[in-house]
């Protein structure tokens, strides 16, 4: 049987998908309050850096970043396919990459904290 | 197969482009699909963020000052819109990506969909009460 990548790039984009729809309404929703002059406690530079310094809080940080970068890389690369970019190896290859940095950067500002 | 044939083949027409504006299902579909752009753009912001809180007291009151630009709440109003359009469409096609069998039976689909959205709701509100949104 051939070996592909397939089934851990769509485990990435269907947790990031899980993720994203769980969390990112309300986590819009805090920014934008913030945006709009109404920080919650929460965002306080010292309660959130006390967060992001607890393992749990660096597990939550990245398992929302990460797979959410994973499931828009991936579905772009259908969407693109779909409105007719035949250059399908490249646009994996960017977007895949791409995330992957991502990745690595989240795990890099987690691990400063 | 000899001699030459006369029947004209039957090619239908379909634009490599724009095919999914003919119908509304597949409409709704590439709406859905260019969902994770928004996704993605916010994942971004939020990674913005790590690295403001990483850098420093300083370097994070600049990010939250920067979310009240107009670039920024326009960008939220949007973002909000179509992460709450993702959450719809992810859990309407949930029961049938990830259906949950017990025994010989499947569990219906709705039971998921709702036991879907009570935990979404649970949730969000439990992240906006641990958040501080509550007291003001």
């Amino acid at each position: 049987m051939a070996r592909s990548n397939k089934p851990v790039v769509w485990g990435l984009f269907a947790l990031g998908g899980t993720v994203a729809a769980f969390v990112l309404p309300v986590l819009v929703l805090i920014t934008l309050l913030t945006g709009l002059g109404h920080a919650p406690a929460a965002l306080s530079y010292e309660t959130l850096h006390a967060f992001a310094a607890g393992w749990l809080g660096k597990l939550i940080l990245f398992g929302v970043i990460a797979p959410s970068l994973w499931h828009t890389a991936h579905r772009l690369r259908t969407v693109l396919y779909s409105l007719g970019l035949r250059a399908d190896k490249a646009v994996a290859l960017v977007g895949y990459g791409l995330a992957s940095i991502g990745t690595f950067l989240t795990l890099q500002y987690l691990l400063g904290i | 197969m000899s001699g030459k044939s006369y029947v004209k083949p039957f090619v239908r027409e379909v634009s490599k482009t724009t095919w999914y504006l003919a119908r509304g299902r597949d409409r709704l579909h590439m709406a859905h699909e260019a969902s994770c752009v928004f996704v993605g753009l916010y994942a971004l912001l939020l990674l913005w963020g790590l690295r403001a809180l990483a850098a420093g007291p300083e370097a994070y009151q600049a990010f939250l000052a920067a979310l009240g630009s107009p670039l920024s709440l326009g960008f939220h109003w949007v973002a909000l819109a179509v992460t709450l359009f993702h959450t719809v469409s992810w859990f309407q096609v949930t029961p049938k990506a990830m259906p949950i069998q017990i025994g010989e039976a499947f569990v219906p689909g709705p039971v998921i969909v709702v036991g879907h959205y009570t935990v979404w709701v649970a949730l969000s509100l439990f992240i906006l009460f641990i958040g501080g949104v509550f007291h003001g």
